[in-house]
């Protein structure tokens, strides 16, 4: 399946996936409202961060692992793996907001909701046509969606 | 260009014929335009034989030529000035449009070895990572004796811009400042040239032309003479215009004379002198667009070097600044944090673009002009008119007025 891959060795650490991110998950789809408003009011958060250690910076997200450890951890069933797309699927409805995904992931990739009880995990932009919003932000090409 | 005194330009004030009635124009899009360039030098014959199979056959043997799709190349700026990002993306780019593109001083890193046909190696007063490999690795070799930018001085590169990869090119120590001495500590007079391009001929197996940079000064055109009486096959002139932020103030926006001049009176001295063919010119320092690229090939040049440009198309905002090693378009800079964000895919499409664009640019002006080969403009001042230029300059020149 295909995935989306930073490299770090691109990554200049501009955090403009982080606002293409809460741009494709907002009501407005629209950069200053969301950032201005929807960030506030509804605890929009992105679902990827970008992480920065000395010159070395990079976007990490859900990795859509094959064996989740996230799926397995998860108390409810709010997570599955989607044996068609190969997607690791999160149902907001589902979930109890018990965070054990959260401790479970190796990589960090699951995050809090800011204000409810619930996750924030990317969903590789389900439903975008063009594909994930965050690569097609980069300005470096450091994310690339690709079958690897 | 990359100076930012009025130095006045003559491209501006020189014009382009295009055809009208008598001869038709033609369109680029539908018919044939050759923009092949070989540099090097010409025979003054040929001699072409039937061969058995009844194909013709070459006898003559040529001298080794550099071939280009375009004559557009990239100037030398070394590695180590600017990053192996970089360095990386103009050879892609050299690659994919077919033309050249020069190492500057500071050597070849091993892994661009592989893009070696469309590399020229530059052997400058510093001699930076020269060994018998990289002279072996290009398709031309070329001395550098002065830079446009700053004739008459060396370089210096600090020693913060020396990591370990540029330290391993240009074979001194990490983080010592890399100096080049103002002249050529082995050249002082055009027979010690001689000596030089020889022993860089020999060393290479004869199998790729020698050419000679210089910085156009005010007794250019008779330097241009001996560099071609020396053997070289390509005389590079580089005018004051070029650009560098890593040369002093004063010498940038003061010393050297401009590429029109300088390309107008080699030409014209080669010329007189009966030796045209032995050298091909290649013009350098204050090329800003295609139309300066077929005013220069008009008036002489046989290609043209762009460096300043080549750096504006991956950002380069020419503030001049070089030298600090802080570039934030992590253009002259080896910072990993800054050099990084020159994504060598991202910058190879952007100067692949910069050649492909002025390329077809050039091929529109010359299908106005009614020619279909760049060869047929070549030295063809009928082709340019002066406007505002006194009798003086339009004789140096060698062009008419408008009008006339």
């Amino acid at each position: 399946m295909k995935r989306v891959y930073p490299d770090k060795n691109y990554c200049i650490g501009c955090h403009l996936c982080e606002l293409a991110c809460i741009t494709a998950h907002s009501k407005s789809k629209d950069l200053i409202i969301a950032y201005r408003e929807e960030r506030g009011k509804d605890g929009l958060s992105p679902c990827k961060r970008v992480f920065e250690k000395g010159d070395t910076c990079v976007a990490i997200s859900c990795r859509h692992c094959d064996e989740p450890s996230c799926v397995a951890a998860c108390i409810s069933g709010g997570l599955h793996k989607d044996p068609e797309t190969g997607r690791t699927v999160y149902d907001r409805n589902k979930c109890v907001g018990c965070w054990s995904c959260l401790m479970a992931c190796p990589y960090g990739a699951i995050r809090r909701h800011p204000t409810e009880g619930k996750i924030v995990k990317c969903d590789l932009c389900d439903g975008r046509e063009e594909g994930p919003a965050c690569v097609a932000a980069c300005p470096n090409a450091a994310l690339k969606f690709e079958e690897r | 260009m990359g100076s930012p005194v009025d130095i006045p330009v003559y491209w501006d004030r020189m014009l382009l014929d295009a055809s009208q009635v008598t001869n038709p124009s033609i369109d680029p899009l539908r018919e044939p335009m050759e923009l092949k360039t070989f540099l090097g030098a010409k025979p003054k014959k040929v001699n072409i034989v039937t061969g058995k199979n009844g194909k013709p056959e070459l006898k003559t043997k040529l001298t080794p030529q550099l071939e280009l799709d375009i004559p557009i190349m990239f100037a030398a700026m070394s590695f180590g000035a600017i990053n192996f990002n970089l360095h990386r993306a103009m050879a892609r780019a050299a690659t994919a449009t077919g033309t050249a593109y020069n190492t500057g001083e500071g050597g070849l890193h091993k892994s661009l070895y592989k893009y070696g046909k469309n590399t020229i190696v530059q052997v400058a007063s510093g001699r930076f990572g020269v060994h018998l490999d990289y002279l072996k690795a290009g398709a031309g070799i070329e001395i550098k004796v002065g830079q446009g930018a700053k004739p008459g001085i060396g370089g210096h590169l600090p020693g913060e811009k020396i990591n370990d990869k540029v330290s391993e090119t240009r074979m001194v120590p990490i983080g010592s400042d890399a100096i080049s001495p103002a002249p050529h500590h082995d050249i002082y007079s055009i027979e010690d040239l001689l000596q030089l391009i020889y022993a860089l001929k020999e060393a290479s197996e004869y199998k790729v032309p020698i050419s000679v940079k210089i910085a156009a000064v005010h007794n250019v055109a008779a330097i241009a003479s001996g560099i071609a009486r020396a053997g070289a096959d390509i005389i590079t002139v580089d005018g004051m215009r070029g650009g560098t932020g890593a040369a002093p103030a004063m010498i940038r926006d003061n010393v050297g004379i401009p590429i029109e001049l300088a390309l107008a009176q080699v030409d014209q001295r080669l010329r007189d002198e009966g030796i045209r063919n032995n050298v091909s010119v290649v013009a350098a320092g204050g090329i800003r667009c295609a139309g300066d690229v077929i005013k220069a090939i008009a008036l002489g040049a046989d290609a043209v070097y762009i460096g300043t440009a080549t750096l504006i198309a991956v950002g380069c905002t020419i503030c001049g600044r070089c030298y600090t090693g802080k570039c934030p378009w992590g253009i002259a800079t080896n910072d990993p944090k800054l050099s990084k964000r020159q994504n060598p895919d991202i910058a190879a499409k952007k100067l692949t673009n910069l050649i492909r664009a002025w390329g077809h640019e050039i091929e529109e002006m010359l299908g106005g002009m009614g020619l279909n080969s760049i060869e047929s403009l070549r030295g063809n001042r009928d082709k340019l008119r002066g406007v505002g230029l006194s009798d003086t300059e339009l004789d140096i020149l060698g062009i008419k007025h408008a009008g006339r």
